[in-house]
């Protein structure tokens, strides 16, 4: 089945199944040569899965979210405290990157925030946010793609590294040429699809759980992990920090890529997610490590750099019967770079009451993602506020662009 | 769900290649189409103009040949004028700027990577792909693909290997379209004929270089008799092992078939690279087989053995049940194999009334899936799942390549497993995951995985497989968990 282009190694397939792929845009922007003006560098990372904004950038100052969160809630004191932020809020442990550039002013948090889209379906919720129209199933192109027809078009990017490669994420998809690279030496098949796959194996088919567990088991021998240091998104963490340390020295060099995506699987929290240690925890230290690395590598470009974290959805309030959360709807997005106003966190509170909840069950969403990717857009790019709302994120013209999220 | 939705189901699975998008919804009756897609006409033959005959692929691979034995006699002059030796006046014997230039870097290599520097592929590479595409294309076009797996049943059953030899790779696919199709719903003994006397046979198992000692060129040389072809068309196209012939029995077929060999380049014997029956090589006086005589003089000794060893009891029993093994179960059901036998007995080795007889038997459609779709079958599968043709074959043949069952390469020449536990092993199963998911990165526009379930899973599918594709994080990991589901892999 596999499927791609002539025979790939066997670390080379692996790599690419470990997700964390850049894809970018073929192109330079064409004012990105003007040497002593502004260079700007955008990186979209799609977090899959739905991220639990609860846990990752905690509301500590709500009354009601230490007992909500049960388990799950992130504390001030003791052991592997929450970062404080400001008054309200603090950021999960894992990431302390963020905090020192949230403190330096170069990193922000939106919070409960969503795209216009209402249901559940981790599909449907990822057709709308990369694709940036107003329903799902449309995926023939995403905003980000769509974003770059508007912009002029330069040289080509070197193509030092940068390959058609496989598919890229829906928000890079479209009529502009994309490009890709992926590191090499990462874990095979995803951590979460093989223990998915696993358990129904268990469920359904013992003969086929058992070789398979055998054949995993062999592979961990021989990459010398052992089954004690085997830890589920403890291998997904360490992709996307090597994913990320590869992305940024493409996108720092001179004739790099400018626009550029990539997408993280393994946010689907429904059991054992931790909080400020485990499973959730791991990741959020992946995409910390993963911001750390842009900011290193990039060096002198930092300064022009945004990087923002999205995901489809957000997570129940309530902690569920397997110590993990369901699918919801408010949640945060992240900013970070030189570029971004940061230093804040943009919100504007809905509150945990019962009452306050959406659907009695989901953080409510009071931002409009859109309109915090619009603005990123036009502050970053200057792209215009009537195509923003017509061509990259169409029938939008009423959802106004977030201004400021780029520092004058 | 409905019983005619589950026969449906099994219509596809155990005897095709799977359903594509909206096959299922469509069919009114399973049973029907499958005698449908064995009655067309001409059904499963390839009969494609660009696909060289047998003997064109193999002048192909005799001129390749020729050109680097003309290179290699140039170079050595070259080395001895290098050396100060006296050199004859050497005139160019090859230019080499004519020859076959690499073929472009494709923008589409996968990702990044130091390209390796690959030589140009061989004559007999290109031939093998552009066979491997015919069948590719033919197995994703098939409306159910029972035709198809009856071809690859019977060359798995009369493999050759395209490792043997670049004569073997050259006429791999041809050997399949010029012996195995024209007759998977034809007799058994035409396509033992035909088998047995193609070329690409003849040199997987030697018999091309078979002298009778007594011959003409055995007299002249000290080379002989090879048994290799004789043993196997007794142990494993025909009887079976253990099923009561001899060794005797053995050298004497191995005496008739000698002089059933290859023509050389020099066609001295017949168009090159064609069967042709070598008189000087073939042992003289009768033979006996298996308690009968054969006193013919030449090829139809030969042939009239191989007829009558087609009709031994013992055949009929032994495809029975590899017939039920492949299509069925690993441990068939007893009373299936007999009735399978019987069929097979009482038309005379008619293949498309066994197969007739496979369809209208309830056990084949009763019996719980327990088979693993092997490579070809899971390659197959996937691509008509997801409505994905093979622009090239290269992903395909890498897929098999790494699960195990390299096209038209098996290791020996008993084929391929047939058993379950053959395809499901740790190694196996850690592999089909990788492809899986890879495969899955790759569906950019399928459909939504829920309609998925029920297009190609079916409405049967388990509870746990429906949910667990239902709750994946993603897309890609919802198609990665459908292509590994038990009710993908197994049938």
């Amino acid at each position: 089945m596999t499927m791609v282009c002539e025979t790939p190694s066997l670390s080379r397939r692996a790599l690419i199944a470990a997700g964390g792929a850049l894809f970018s845009w073929a192109y330079l922007p064409r004012f990105a040569r003007a040497a002593d003006s502004r260079d700007p560098r955008l990186v979209v990372m799609v977090l899959r899965g739905a991220l639990d904004g609860l846990s990752a950038v905690a509301p500590v100052g709500d009354p009601d979210y230490a007992s909500l969160h049960g388990a799950l809630a992130l504390r001030l004191d003791g052991e592997r405290a929450a970062l404080p932020l400001d008054s309200f809020f603090a950021v999960n442990p894992a990431m302390p990157n963020f905090a020192r550039l949230f403190r330096a002013r170069q990193a922000l948090a939106v919070h409960a925030c969503a795209t216009n889209y209402r249901e559940r379906s981790h599909f449907d919720g990822q057709d709308v946010l990369e694709s940036g129209m107003p329903g799902p199933g449309r995926v023939e192109s995403g905003w980000l793609n769509r974003a770059l027809a508007l912009l002029p078009k330069g040289e080509r990017v070197a193509p030092r590294g940068l390959a058609v490669g496989s598919t890229p994420p829906l928000v890079l998809r479209g009529g502009s040429p994309v490009l890709g690279w992926a590191p090499s030496g990462l874990p095979a098949a995803s951590d979460d699809l093989t223990v998915r796959l696993m358990g129904l194996y268990d469920h359904r088919d013992p003969a086929l759980a058992a070789a398979l567990r055998a054949g995993l088991d062999a592979d961990r021998l021989a990459t010398k992990q052992g089954m004690d240091g085997y830890k589920p998104g403890g291998d997904a963490a360490a992709a996307m920090r090597k994913a990320a340390e590869g992305a940024a020295r493409l996108i720092a060099a001179d004739d790099g890529p400018r626009v550029a995506a990539m997408a993280f699987d393994g946010w689907d929290t429904h059991a054992n997610e931790g909080g400020a240690t485990g499973r959730l925890a791991q990741l959020l230290g992946g995409l910390d490590g993963a911001i750390a690395a842009f900011e290193s590598e990039l060096g002198p470009r930092w300064k022009d750099t945004a990087i923002v974290a999205v995901t489809e959805f957000g997570r129940t309030v309530h902690i569920n019967g397997t110590v993990g959360t369901d699918h919801g709807t408010g949640t945060v997005a992240f900013l970070a770079g030189g570029a971004v106003g940061g230093g804040r966190v943009i919100a504007d509170w809905p509150g945990l009451k019962a009452a306050d909840l959406y659907e009695g069950r989901d953080l409510k969403p009071t931002t409009d993602l859109r309109a915090v990717l619009k603005g990123l857009l036009a502050d970053q790019f200057g792209l215009p506020t009537r195509a923003l709302g017509e061509s990259v994120f169409p029938e939008t013209a009423a959802v106004a662009p977030m201004r400021g999220l780029i520092a004058a | 769900m409905s019983i005619d939705a589950q026969r449906a189901l099994v219509a596809f699975t155990r005897f095709g290649f799977g359903p594509r998008p909206g096959d299922l919804a469509k069919t009114q009756d399973p049973r029907a189409i499958l005698i449908a897609e064995l009655a067309a006409p001409d059904g499963a033959t390839l009969a494609d103009d660009s696909l060289p005959r047998t003997p064109a692929a193999l002048q192909t691979v005799y001129a390749d040949q020729e050109r680097k034995r003309l290179e290699r006699e140039r170079l050595a002059l070259v080395e001895l004028e290098q050396t100060g030796m006296p050199a004859p006046n050497v005139a160019p014997l090859l230019d080499l700027q004519s020859w076959p230039a690499p073929p472009p870097k494709d923008g589409a290599a996968m990702m990044s990577g130091a390209p390796s520097a690959k030589p140009p592929p061989s004559p007999e590479q290109q031939i093998f792909r552009a066979e491997a595409a015919a069948r590719l294309r033919r197995a994703l076009a098939a409306p159910v693909g029972f035709l198809e797996r009856l071809v690859a049943f019977w060359s798995n059953h009369f493999c050759i290997s395209a490792a043997k030899s670049n004569i073997a790779r050259a006429a791999a696919g041809a050997y399949e379209r010029e012996a195995i199709r024209p007759y998977v719903t034809g007799r058994f003994a035409d396509m033992l004929r035909a088998v047995e006397q193609h070329p690409a046979m003849l040199n997987f198992l030697d018999n091309a270089q078979s002298i009778g000692p007594d011959s003409k060129a055995g007299q002249r040389s000290n080379r002989g008799l090879n048994e290799n072809l004789a043993r196997e068309i007794l142990e494993l196209h025909t009887m079976g092992v253990g099923s009561g012939y001899s060794q005797k029995d053995v050298v004497e077929l191995a005496r008739i078939l000698t002089g059933w060999t290859i023509a050389g380049r020099d066609g001295r014997l017949g168009e090159p690279g064609a069967f042709v029956f070598n008189a000087n090589a073939h042992e003289p006086g009768p033979a006996t087989v298996l308690g009968r005589t054969y006193a013919q003089a030449g090829l139809a000794q030969g042939e009239a053995a191989l007829a009558d060893i087609a009709r031994q009891p013992a055949v009929a029993d032994h495809i029975a049940r590899k017939f039920a093994r492949h299509f069925v179960a690993d441990d068939p059901p007893a009373a299936l194999v007999g009735r399978l036998s019987k069929s097979f007995r009482d038309s005379d080795g008619d293949l498309g009334v066994l197969a007739r007889a496979l369809i209208d038997d309830e056990a084949a459609w009763s019996a719980p899936a327990t088979k693993m779709r092997n490579p070809w079958e899971l390659v197959v599968a996937a691509a008509r799942a997801f409505d994905r043709p093979y622009p090239d074959p290269g992903p395909a043949l890498n897929a098999m390549n790494l699960l195990g069952m390299p096209l038209w390469q098996p290791g020996g020449p008993n084929g391929f497993a047939e058993e379950a536990s053959a395809w499901a092993s740790p190694e196996g199963l850690k592999m089909r995951l990788e492809l899986a998911a890879q495969f899955a990165r790759q569906a950019k526009d399928a459909p939504s995985p829920t309609a998925l379930i029920d297009d190609i899973l079916g409405p049967s599918v388990s509870r746990a497989t429906r949910e667990a594709i239902t709750r994946a994080e993603s897309r890609e990991q919802a198609y990665a968990l459908l292509l590994m589901s038990p009710e993908f892999q197994r049938r």
